[in-house]
């Protein structure tokens, strides 16, 4: 997104389904950013893509106990380890 | 008397344990700082006589969204002598961090673990005493929907009053203001009191998901299912409904008009046409609505709402909506007030207006009694259905139009980020209460400004004085002449424009009204609506009846729940301007082709 990042983040966004990854960080402004912490999206996290949406469809994405579903331009601000 | 506050976030089943603890004797109340109603009811505590109050869910106390500003505005106004903070204990390890938030403020509080039956199926297990000893409140885990643990419950938040102090409203204010260290004591709480399995087993819930959410297969089953919810809904609700009118009919014809046969002719007319009628129209809207909500219960606490807006998101988010509007949007073809009711599922203000602004476009089923009388007097029979069809698509297509044109306006702020609960089956009781308090909802809100309407109505077809009803020397006929000019490019006459007036109490007195201003009926008003129009008129009408205005139950309804008169002004005002551009282009275009 901007020429300060060395090595391209994966996003959140890229992963496919069945896959699982760490978040490494959440570019989220602070409302996005509280909305995401209170549904569980914490910096060290272990998630895992359940599927993805038809035609762009939003993300479905499993963190521990909780089931979410989130828009593919929302996802593109977390960035996961692999 | 004691003011107890019920917090959580969104999918803990509060509204099944606020439903449980205060049985239907909930009533909408006005509150100091807060401009939403918020559900209250008086419940007997151990010794207390408290008032119970449910706040919007939250996912955090300093959160952004409308619904969380709703609860800080109301701990900052108003003093609450006990917080009980409602967790779902398959989520503990993310929503304690409300429970430690409320704590902060210095209130009283209980921490109530609900779904012991779903943490139970999970593996997980929870040390309540370890819990509470680290929180330092009390923890009760319990199931709010099949009342296990209920009355520890009861007797653990009378104990907790007993010794309540009460807090200024200063302090919290100023607590709401500060924040520290959440994350930390959480992980704490959390490696001393729960154990959560690492990965959870594949349940029914992931099963179903990959049927219902099946890339080639959703959609198709969404609809299916939305089309059997639709027509269970009318089905069941076409004979309700007639029966409902068989009897006002009944009560009228038997009781009413002997009765008030010696009253002046006026007064009668004012009686029965005017107020009468009025409480009518408002009970017929009662079967659909308690049938509309009896399933909308069951298809939002199934959990399938959450993921029809999943399937039809990737549509939706172009038009500056959600998943959630496109099933309103649905349910809208049946009857728009309902729908209207219906957005109050979506939390975000002007996503909801938005939603509310293209309901009204749904071509409902008043609408299509009207349509097919007008299609089987004017059109062949080969292009009947032909004609109809159009009216649908113009239906959805000026639906989309005003999104597009006014998304922009009603911008929504809150990421779409939705949680997927599991499937859950709802109870009887929660499902029966769930129809019954959105009925009296309708009612207490709606029955004033619908029999406001239909008297005036009443009022204009039959004054002044000894004039023909309806006629062109009425207040109505009047009207119908000045709107004239505005409306004879759209090839409306005079007395047509008479029956948009009668339409909008509700759209289906459009053919009853018609046999009024005509004084005729059946076959003869057929034949007659023949020989005053030609087909591109008629269909011209049409498109004006179809947009116009929404009637007038929906109009109470959508100033009701925006609680905007600006809106209710907004959203009439619109699609009449919407209605006289569209038919204008129609009737001006198909007549400058040479038809």
């Amino acid at each position: 997104m901007n020429s300060l990042q060395t090595a391209p983040a994966t996003r959140l966004s890229q992963l496919n389904p069945g896959q699982e990854a760490t978040i490494s960080a959440i570019h989220a402004g602070s409302e996005v950013g509280l909305r995401l912490a209170a549904l569980g999206f914490r910096i060290g996290k272990r998630l895992r893509v359940m599927r993805r949406g038809f035609l762009s469809g939003p993300l479905h994405i499993r963190l521990g106990t909780t089931d979410v579903i989130i828009r593919r331009q929302d996802a593109l601000q977390i960035h996961v380890a692999v | 008397m004691k003011r107890v506050a019920l917090l959580g976030m969104p999918n803990t089943g509060k509204s099944t344990f606020f439903n449980r603890l205060t049985g239907a004797s909930a009533r909408v109340g006005n509150w100091p700082g807060v401009t939403v109603d918020l559900l209250a009811a008086p419940i007997l505590l151990g010794g207390h006589m408290v008032e119970l109050v449910d706040l919007p869910g939250l996912y955090d106390l300093h959160g952004f969204s409308d619904d969380e500003k709703v609860v800080r505005h109301f701990l900052e106004n108003n003093a609450v002598d006990l917080a009980v903070i409602l967790v779902n204990a398959v989520q503990v390890e993310r929503q304690l961090s409300l429970a430690l938030q409320v704590r902060q403020l210095g209130l009283p509080c209980v921490l109530l673990l609900n779904m012991a039956d779903e943490a139970r199926q999970y593996g997980i297990r929870i040390n309540v005493q370890e819990m509470a000893a680290q929180l330092g409140i009390p923890v009760v885990l319990f199931s709010a929907k099949y009342g296990d643990q209920q009355g520890e419950v009861q007797r653990t938040l009378a104990k907790t009053l007993d010794t309540a102090r009460p807090v200024q409203l200063e302090t919290v204010r100023r607590s709401l203001e500060s924040d520290d260290a959440i994350e930390q004591t959480m992980g704490r709480i959390m490696e001393a009191a729960v154990e959560v399995p690492p990965r959870l087993s594949d349940n029914l819930t992931d099963q179903l998901d990959r049927l219902v959410l099946h890339p080639w297969l959703g959609l198709p089953l969404f609809f299916f299912a939305m089309f059997l919810l639709f027509q269970a809904v009318f089905w069941l609700g076409a004979p309700l409904q007639d029966g409902m009118e068989w009897l006002f009919d009944t009560l009228r014809t038997n009781a009413l008009d002997p009765a008030l046969a010696g009253a002046p002719e006026m007064l009668r007319g004012f009686l029965l046409d005017g107020i009468y009628s009025g409480i009518a129209t408002v009970a017929a809207f009662v079967p659909i609505i308690v049938l509309f909500f009896l399933f909308m219960a069951v298809v939002e606490d199934t959990g399938y709402l959450s993921r029809a807006a999943y399937l039809t998101d990737a549509l939706m988010a172009r038009l500056g909506l959600d998943g959630r509007s496109f099933v309103m949007l649905l349910m809208g073809f049946g009857c728009n007030v309902p729908a209207v009711m219906g957005t109050r599922v979506m939390r975000s203000r002007p996503l909801r207006l938005l939603s509310m602004l293209i309901i009204p476009l749904s071509l409902c089923s008043a609408r299509m009694q009207v349509f097919l009388f007008i299609i089987s007097a004017v059109f062949p029979a080969s292009q009947a259905g032909l004609a109809l069809f159009s009216l649908y698509l113009f239906s959805f297509a000026t639906a989309i139009v005003t999104a597009l044109l006014f998304r922009k306006h009603f911008r929504s702020n809150e990421p779409f980020i939705l949680e997927l609960p599991p499937y859950r089956l709802p109870t009887l009781r929660q499902v029966l209460v769930r129809g019954w308090l959105e009925v009296r909802h309708f009612l207490t809100r709606a029955t004033k400004i619908i029999i406001a309407g239909v008297v005036l109505v009443w009022v204009l077809t039959h004054f002044p004085m000894g004039v023909e009803e309806a006629g062109p020397e009425s207040y109505a006929g009047i009207i119908g002449h000045w709107m004239e000019p505005l409306l004879s490019p759209l090839g409306i006459s005079d007395q047509l424009a008479v029956a948009l007036i009668f339409g909008f109490v509700a759209k289906e007195v459009v053919v009853g009204s018609l046999a009024v201003i005509y004084s005729l009926q059946g076959d003869a008003l057929t034949q007659h609506l023949a020989l005053q129009m030609d087909w591109v008129q008629a269909y011209s009408f049409m498109l004006f009846t179809l947009i116009y205005t929404p009637c007038l139950s929906t109009i109470a309804t959508l100033k009701a729940e925006s609680r905007s008169n600006g809106f209710a002004l907004f959203a009439v005002v619109w699609p009449l301007a919407l209605a006289w551009g569209v038919s204008f282009a129609f009737y001006q275009g198909a007549r400058a082709l040479g038809f």
